[in-house]
Order: C-alpha cells, then sequence, then structure tokens
C-alpha cells in the first residue's frame, strides 16, 4: 500500500471484523440451538451460549432419524444428498464440456440453434415447470431412484456457456499444432482442452455440487421411499409437520450437519473457485 | 477422471437400487401421508402392525411433506400414473378429490366390492358426515379428526383469579382482560384462522358460510360468510388487538408457541395439539368448548372437524384394493382407534373407540380430552353445521388468511375484508364449477 | 464465435451436443411446450375433464390487480436485495482489498453463506425472527419495537430481504474483490502521490475499473433474487402475509402447486418465460461483450 495509515486499517479490520460477525451470527445460533433440548428452545429468552445436549441431539437425528418421523437416520439422507450432488455437478460438467466443444470446434448444420436451444434452459427454475417432466421421469420409470434425481437437473446452460468462453479464448494455434501432431478432435479435446479448462471445471464442480446438494422441491415431488429422501428436503418437512410444533433443537442440528458438506467444499476449493470464476475471460 | 468418476456415481447408484428393490412376494400397498414428527412414528406403527397381523399384504407408507404437498405429490402421480394405494387428504382437499370421479375409488364401493364387512352406524355422525356423497355414501375414511377447542392455561387463571372457563366470547374477553392485569402481555390467540374462526364459528352458531347447505348441495355454491354476525365478532377481535387481549400469531399452528411459551393465556385451535403441549407446556394447561357469541346464538350447536382422511385412488390391481379394504378395516378397529386417539389427541372415529378409552380411564386420568367428541356431538348437524364442502378451497383459505390479515394489520374493516374475501372466493368457486361440469 | 480453426462436418458434433440436447428437449422444452398448451385451457386437477379456451386464463390474470401488484412487488424485492447484497459485499471487498495480513482469513470466513441451501438460510432466519422465540425478536422488543412478520408485511418483506442478501453477500465479496485485486497497483499509487485520499481513490479509480464485474453482478443478482429466492421465501413467509412477500415465482408456485389451479397458474409461468427469455438475452449480450473487451 501506498501509505501507511494505521487508523484506516484499523477501520478496514474493524468493518471486517463487523461484517463477519452479522454473516456468522446465524450459525452460530445454529449451533447453540442444536446443543439444548426441546424445553429449552420454547423458552423466551433462547440462548445465546451453547448447552450440553449436543451429542443426545446428534445421537437423536443419527440413529431416530429427521425426517419427520420416517425413522430415515440422517447418515442415510446425507449420503442420498452426496450421491445427487455428485452426479448433478459430474453429469452437468461432462455433457456441458462436450456440448461446448462441439458448438466452437465443429461447423454443422443447426450449430446455433442447438446453442439457443440450450441457452434458453438458463434460468427457468424447476419450481415452475415441475409437474411435466415428473411425468416423464415416471414414464421412464425413474421415481426413486438416483437417475430420477439428477438426470433432469443436469441441463446447463450456465455451465455450456461458461466452456464456450473458455474454448473461445484458446488460442487456434493450440489446434494448428495438434493438427500437425495428427491429433484428432476427441484427442485435442482431451489433451489439450480439459487441461487448459481445469480451474473452471473445480470452480463449476464446487457451484453444481452446492446447487445439486440444495435441491429440495424436485427430490420431495419424486421420492416416496424413505430410503431415497435427501438431507436438504427434509428439514422443510420438519419445519411443518401437521399439528405439532417445531422440534427446533433437531431441526438446527439437521441443518448444521446439512450445511457442512457444501461448506466443506467451498472452503477447501476455495483458491480454484475464486480463479475459475473470476478469470473466465482470460 | 472425470468419467471414472460419473461410473462411479453410476455404479454406486444402480448397487443402491438393487439393494432397496430385494424380491417381495407380497402385495405392496402405497400410502402416501401427511404426518410429520412422532405421529409419523405413529403411522409407521400403525402399518407395521397391520403387516404383522396377516402374511398377504404389506403397507408401505411413505411421508410427503406437508398436507398440500402430499395431495399435489399424488395429483402429480397420477396424471404420470404412478398414484399410491391411499393417499391422506386434509379436509379442505374434500371437493376437488370428490369431483374427481374417476379418480377417487370411494370408500363405501371398495369395500362391498372386496366382500369387507362394513357398518357405516359404528361411526362417529359428526365425523362421517363430512365426507359422504349426498345419498350418504362415505367416499373417503376419516383417519385424523380435530376439532378446535379453547385451550388455556390453568396456572395464569389461577394467578388472575379467574374462577372457571369461559364460556361465551364475553367471558374470553373478561378472562382476557384479568389475564392482562396479572401481567401477561396477552390475553388469547387462535390459529388456522379460516378454520376456527369462519367455518367452525358457523356450524357452532348454525349459521351458513356459503349457499347449497355449505356446498353439500351442489357445486354451484358460492360464499356468505361476509355476514353481520362474522363481521362484527372480527371486527371485534380486531378492536382488541390494541390492549393485547388478542394476538396474531401466524396461519396455522405457528401461533402455539405464544402458548407454551406462556405468552398468551388462552388459545384456540385444533384438539390434536394435545402431543405438542403435553411435551412444551411447562404449565398447567386444559381445554374447554368454544366460547358462544350470545349475540348470535342462545346455544351451541356442534362443531365441525378438520384433519384428514384416506382416499383410496383408482388404476391398481383389483387383487391390491382387497388389501387396501382390509387395512381400512384394521384402522377404524376400537383398539387402533383408540391407542391413536389417546396418543394424539385426534378424535376417534368410532363410538365404539371412544367407548373403550372411556372404559380404559383414559378421560379420568386426563380430564377435558373429551372436550373435542363433545363438542363435535353436541347436537345433530345441521346443514349448517355439517361441514364445508367448497372447490379450489385451498386457495381460498390462502384468500381468506391473506383478507383477515389485512384486518389484524388495520389496513381493512372486517366489513371490507370480507367482502373481498367473499368477491374473491367466489370467482374461484366459479371456475372450479366450471372446470368440472 | 466459430473458431476460425475448426473440425469439419461429421457425425461427431451431433454426438457430442446429444446429451445436452436430449435432457434440454425432454425436461425443458417439452414441459416448457406444456405450460403453453396448459395456459389455454382450463382443467380439473386430475386432468379428468379439459376444456380449451384460447386466451381466457391470460385475460382474466392480467384484468387481475393483485397480479401487477405481484409484479411491483418482484421489482422491489429484486433491487433491494441486489443492493443490500452488493452495496455490502462492495464495502467489506473494499475494505479486504486494503488489508496486506489476514485477507485470506477474512475470505475464507465470509465466503461460506453461499454454501448454505436457501431452505435452510430460510429456516435460520425463521428461527432468528419467530416472533414468540426469535432471539432477535427479544432485543428488538427490548427496543421498543414489536416484531410480528406474521402480521406487518413490511417486517415480512425485510425479513425475507435480509436472508436473501445474506445468502448472496458471500458470492459478491469475492468477485469485487478479484476485480479490485486485478487493478495494477501502480494507478492507485500515482493517484496517492497526487494526493488522493483513500475515499476519493475508491470513487474516482477503483469504482469505475471495477464496473463491469458491477453490471454483472448486477444481473446475477437480480436473476438471483428473481427466482432462487423461492426456497427462502417458501421457508419463512410463503408468501404472506396477505400476500406481501408474494414474488412471481412464488406466485406460479403457489397457483400451481398448491392450489392445483393447473390452466391458471400456467399463464403467469407462460409471462415469467418471457421475461426469463428477455433477461437472458440482455445477460447473452452483456457477457458477449465483456469477451470482445478481454
Amino acid at each position: 500500500m501506498i501509505e501507511n495509515r494505521p487508523i484506516i486499517t484499523f477501520i478496514a479490520h474493524a468493518t471486517l471484523i463487523l461484517g463477519i460477525a452479522i454473516v456468522a451470527f446465524p450459525i452460530w445460533i445454529t449451533f447453540v440451538a442444536s446443543t439444548h433440548d426441546a424445553v429449552r428452545m420454547t423458552q423466551v429468552p433462547l440462548p445465546l451460549w451453547p448447552g450440553d445436549q449436543f451429542f443426545a441431539n446428534l445421537y437423536t437425528t443419527f440413529t431416530v432419524g429427521a425426517g419427520g418421523g420416517n425413522t430415515v437416520p440422517v447418515g442415510m439422507m446425507m449420503f442420498n444428498s452426496l450421491i445427487v450432488a455428485l452426479m448433478i455437478a459430474v453429469g452437468k460438467i461432462t455433457i456441458s464440456l462436450l456440448s461446448a466443444f462441439a458448438i466452437v470446434y465443429f461447423k454443422f448444420p443447426f450449430r446455433m440453434g442447438f446453442f439457443w436451444m440450450i441457452f434458453l434452459t438458463l434460468m427457468l427454475p424447476v419450481e415452475v415447470r415441475i409437474l411435466p417432466p415428473f411425468k416423464v421421469v415416471a414414464d421412464l420409470g425413474m421415481l426413486n431412484s438416483y437417475w430420477g434425481l439428477s438426470i433432469p437437473l443436469i441441463a446447463s446452460a450456465t455451465a455450456t456457456f461458461m466452456f464456450r468462453q473458455v474454448f473461445l479464448t484458446v488460442p487456434d494455434e493450440m489446434l494448428e499444432a495438434a493438427r500437425v501432431d495428427g491429433a484428432g478432435p476427441m484427442r485435442f479435446f482431451w489433451d489439450i482442452l480439459l487441461p487448459l479448462s481445469r480451474t473452471n471445471i473445480a470452480a463449476l464442480f464446487v457451484i453444481l455440487f452446492i446447487y445439486g446438494w440444495n435441491q429440495y422441491l424436485w427430490p420431495l415431488l419424486i421420492t416416496t421411499d424413505s430410503s431415497m429422501f435427501t438431507v436438504v428436503m427434509s428439514i422443510k418437512q420438519m419445519l411443518e409437520s401437521a399439528e405439532q410444533a417445531p422440534e427446533w433443537h433437531l431441526i438446527m442440528m439437521t441443518s448444521l450437519l446439512a450445511m457442512l458438506p457444501p461448506i466443506v467444499v467451498v472452503l477447501s476449493m476455495q483458491k480454484m473457485f475464486v480463479q475459475g470464476l473470476t478469470e473466465t475471460d482470460k | 477422471m472425470i468419467l471414472n468418476k460419473l461410473k462411479l456415481a453410476a455404479l454406486g447408484a444402480s448397487a443402491f437400487v438393487a439393494l432397496t428393490v430385494s424380491a417381495q412376494a407380497q402385495v405392496q400397498i402405497e400410502w402416501w401421508h401427511a404426518m410429520g414428527g412422532a405421529n409419523g412414528e405413529r403411522v409407521e406403527r400403525m402399518a407395521n402392525d397391520f403387516n404383522a397381523s396377516q402374511s398377504e399384504y404389506v403397507v408401505v407408507p411413505s411421508y410427503k411433506g406437508n398436507y398440500t404437498e402430499t395431495m399435489t405429490a399424488a395429483v402429480a402421480a397420477f396424471r404420470a400414473n404412478a398414484q399410491p394405494h391411499i393417499v391422506q387428504v386434509f379436509e379442505v382437499g374434500t371437493a376437488t378429490m370428490m369431483a374427481a370421479k374417476g379418480a377417487v375409488y370411494p370408500i363405501y364401493e371398495l369395500m362391498s366390492d372386496a366382500g369387507v364387512a362394513f357398518d357405516k352406524s359404528v361411526y362417529l355422525p359428526a365425523v362421517v358426515s363430512y365426507y359422504e356423497d349426498t345419498n350418504g355414501n362415505l367416499l373417503s375414511m376419516p383417519f385424523n379428526s380435530s376439532t378446535p377447542v379453547l385451550w388455556y392455561n390453568k396456572d395464569a387463571f389461577e394467578k388472575a383469579g379467574i374462577a372457571s372457563a369461559p364460556t361465551t366470547w364475553d367471558e374470553v374477553n373478561a378472562a382476557a382482560q384479568a389475564l392482562l392485569d396479572s401481567g401477561m402481555t396477552c390475553g388469547y390467540s387462535f390459529g388456522w384462522q379460516s378454520w376456527v374462526m369462519l367455518e367452525n364459528y358457523g356450524a357452532w352458531h348454525n349459521i351458513p358460510m356459503g349457499t347449497e347447505e355449505n356446498g353439500f348441495a351442489g357445486i354451484n355454491t358460492r360464499f356468505t360468510f361476509n355476514n353481520e354476525a362474522i363481521v362484527n365478532r372480527i371486527q371485534s377481535i380486531a378492536d382488541s388487538q390494541e390492549s393485547g387481549i388478542f394476538k396474531y400469531g401466524g396461519r396455522r399452528g405457528d401461533s402455539l408457541s405464544l402458548f407454551t411459551s406462556g405468552e398468551c393465556g388462552m388459545w384456540m385451535n385444533s384438539s390434536a395439539y394435545y402431543g405438542s403441549m403435553v411435551s412444551q407446556a411447562e404449565f398447567d394447561f386444559a381445554q374447554t368448548m368454544l366460547p358462544l357469541d350470545t349475540d348470535v346464538a342462545d346455544k351451541a350447536q356442534n362443531s365441525i372437524i378438520g384433519g384428514a382422511t384416506l382416499w383410496v385412488l383408482r388404476g391398481k390391481d383389483d387383487a391390491d384394493y382387497k388389501g387396501v379394504a382390509e387395512f381400512m378395516n384394521f384402522i377404524s378397529s376400537a383398539e387402533v382407534q383408540a391407542w391413536w386417539h389417546q396418543e394424539t389427541g385426534y378424535v376417534p372415529i368410532t363410538t365404539a373407540a371412544a367407548v373403550l378409552s372411556e372404559e380404559q380411564g383414559f378421560y379420568e386420568a386426563n380430564p377435558g380430552t373429551d372436550t373435542a367428541i363433545e363438542q363435535l356431538s353436541l347436537n345433530a348437524p345441521t346443514p349448517n353445521s355439517r361441514g364445508v364442502r367448497f372447490g379450489n378451497f385451498v386457495q381460498v383459505r390462502d384468500i381468506i388468511n391473506e383478507e383477515l390479515e389485512a384486518v389484524w394489520a388495520g389496513s381493512k374493516t372486517a366489513q371490507e375484508a370480507l367482502d373481498t374475501a367473499v368477491e374473491r372466493g367466489n370467482s374461484l368457486l366459479q371456475k372450479f364449477e366450471r372446470a368440472n361440469s | 464465435m466459430l473458431k476460425r480453426v475448426h473440425f469439419g462436418t461429421s457425425i461427431l458434433p451431433y454426438l457430442l451436443v446429444a446429451p445436452q440436447i436430449i435432457v434440454t428437449l425432454v425436461f425443458f422444452m417439452w414441459p416448457a411446450g406444456q405450460a403453453l398448451y396448459q395456459s389455454l385451457l382450463i382443467e380439473d386437477a386430475f386432468g379428468l375433464s379439459t376444456e380449451f379456451v384460447w386466451f381466457e386464463n391470460f385475460e382474466v390474470l392480467f384484468q387481475d390487480k393483485l397480479y401487477f401488484d405481484t409484479f411491483r412487488r418482484t421489482a422491489f424485492f429484486s433491487v433491494t436485495v441486489a443492493g443490500i447484497a452488493m452495496g455490502a459485499a462492495l464495502m467489506l471487498a473494499a475494505m479486504a482489498d486494503r488489508i496486506v495480513k489476514g485477507a485470506l482469513t477474512y475470505r475464507t470466513m465470509l465466503i461460506w453463506p453461499y454454501a448454505v441451501a436457501p431452505v435452510i438460510a430460510g429456516a435460520l432466519w425463521v428461527f432468528m425472527f419467530d416472533p414468540t422465540l426469535g432471539i432477535f425478536v427479544y432485543f428488538l422488543n427490548m427496543i421498543g419495537i414489536d416484531w410480528n412478520h406474521k402480521l406487518n408485511g413490511d417486517q415480512a418483506m425485510s425479513l425475507v430481504v435480509m436472508a436473501s442478501a445474506w445468502k448472496q453477500i458471500a458470492y459478491n465479496f469475492l468477485f469485487f474483490i478479484a476485480a479490485m485485486q486485478s487493478i495494477p497497483k501502480s494507478l492507485i499509487e500515482a493517484a496517492g502521490i497526487d494526493g488522493a485520499g483513500p475515499v476519493k481513490r475508491f470513487f474516482t479509480i477503483i469504482f469505475p475499473l471495477i464496473t463491469p464485474t458491477t453490471f454483472f453482478l448486477l444481473v446475477v443478482n437480480v436473476v438471483y433474487a428473481f427466482f432462487d429466492t423461492f426456497g427462502i421465501i417458501h421457508a419463512v413467509t410463503q408468501g404472506g402475509p396477505a400476500k406481501a412477500t408474494e414474488i412471481l415465482v412464488y406466485k406460479v408456485f403457489n397457483d400451481g402447486f398448491v392450489g392445483l389451479d393447473l390452466g391458471g397458474s400456467a399463464a403467469p409461468s407462460v409471462v415469467l418465460m418471457v421475461i426469463v427469455i428477455g433477461l437472458t438475452v440482455i445477460q447473452f449480450r452483456y457477457i458477449e461483450k465483456k469477451v470482445e473487451y478481454a
């Protein structure tokens, strides 16, 4: 920095710490709530400091289950969420890489038609087009399966678009050189394009893993077999069970557990994530 | 590397599917329900008991979210030909289910087709009349039924020097004032406001909520709940907010915490909150009958039920329906019903179950738990107190919620709000009439 | 947009786009077509009786005064969420940009709400602001504010805005800080030598230079507020009280999924699709430009 004014540095640190405090407070509350018992969670004011029921609640969510009396242990649901999130992330990245490759490196009829078709899917969320896809999934016999949970969500305009941009910035000399070496299209894709898009793949993986993990309305609709429930959908269910008050201590414990995997993914891949997101056009 | 990952995921997935689809020789009966939490566990237990009682059928309950989510899931599944055998539908969905003649398998038909003995007279009239067609045939099996009652905090009443539980609205207000004087910040609250304050208020005072016997007599029904009695009551409740006599706490059961935390001394809502109260309230509480509006009626008629029934959907193998009928028979037995009633606070659906609970000494040990049954069977139901049957009622209830919230927030008078609610509700009724004729 | 040097026509490109196109056709185009068709029908929930009514559903929709309120509300909500999420992120990024030591730690601490599911975020905020039990409500009551978002529409709106903005700050922060750090230090130092203070430097140099990022984030945030906040609203207010937090996406969901009015809910979803296509084109043109300049 060009000057060193301690007072400004101090303000900067103070603002950041305040920001972090505000951003992190909800998670602290979640943690605190998960360490008390049911009765304490109905008494005003609610605690700000942890109680001693953490392990008891953890035990309950893992053994009795938290999916609204379905006796689905939370571990099972977390496993389902993990598989679904991985399938969505990997599936989206794979099909987007392939289609971006085709659109950028091949000249063929309907190329732009395909591109626009993919692009239109960009933003319409699952919530507003949920019944017709349900019928397709049912007709294909994919209800209550990992395929049904993930495939309808793996079309991705964002990822296709991002890879398209990345590929567009790859110098033409690369392809010329590859041709001189006699490499075919797939060879070029595998040996040159993939390594060049590594950081972007990582960044997208983070985004899409989170996207997949956080789905809830779709899993809710197409799963009837409690062994296929995902952890995020169970939280909404726990919030409003008929004629019962929410059991906050268990809801918060489950929330805490449900937040952990995506947070771990974001934090552990943070460097690649930031680079991949912010340097697409370099 | 990516491909390997995909393969791995696929491998894991298929292995998992293979595991869950183990060979099943017995006939599987799917049952979609909306009971979460402790009641969900009881549903599981009910199914397990049935499965253990015979070897031909296996009932598989699945929790499908709240009432609306469960119903929508079943409708979507039906359109996709992947429906369950049995689905639990809340009472406001009754008109929609009834109108879907090709989709539902009426209980009376199911029972006679399956050759399972079925005597409608053993069921409590106030419970089954809600779900009968015009010829008195039972269409769906009542499952979890409750009725709104007045819950009160006995400790707080004692502290405020209130001698007896209030029986009229004037007494409710007086008791609320006494509670406020004793240092509480809120007199009473209620939840499910359309159900408690309009539908049940109408039945309790024997005034109609809509034309055509509240929709029972025809699909061309229209709302009339913007009548003087209801408008006055709503307005006076809204006015009493200022002093803290009434406090609004949400559309469904969310205001329960107002009561269990000791903030409000009285609460009008379903008798089925008994289980939650036992586990959450750290004070002595009791239930009593809904208050009477002495300006409107001299004596109370009867209250109507809420909760849900089990509808059987068509499109499965004939052989399956025999099992469905057996299961319906099983859950109506006095033992199962008495257990369900005592554990949950839902009313029993048969007279035998009520008698059995009495014999088991349940009402003696838990005074007040028979309030709901007493209220429901206070008098023989009239066309105004049999229930309500309006199309698109899920949305109508939302409209009523919205308009009442406008009253509580002070942005509309009760008259304006209820007039608008009737107008908006009628256009939905018109639409329903058109879509189903 | 095609590479100057490219492969010739063969079957291969079709095979490459096939998976994406199939999924798009089956799970997007077909449902969208269904929605279009459905919007011209009046139908009962189970699909047993159907009447073709041309544009009647749209006529009803556009005569509904409440529908236009929903538009206004959606606009207000989106702008507020984007404004708060971006403003807070910009300030934090400006501060973090000044700091040499510990910047990574701060980033780590700020980044994680991005990973929290909207539904869970909703559950957290509902819990903190429960009118009876909420810890914040307890403090608000102490300073004399009567909080009841189940009754007070403005409070409900501010609650969903806060929860939605909270989740988005992390994402914006990442982009802002990256943009700021890519500004050559020599530029800032030159301004410093000219005697510009830190605040002036921010507004005359840093802020103009990160405009492309700001504009990009604006689009992303508006889209986020339009659609991805669904889970938050669903968990926090369900659109209430008295429609105070019902935005366009929620209306479609509520009419179709909850009310089972398939024809009636298809009409607003078609309107929503048109808006989506509009936003897509804007975003597309913008990103396209950004690539050209880069």
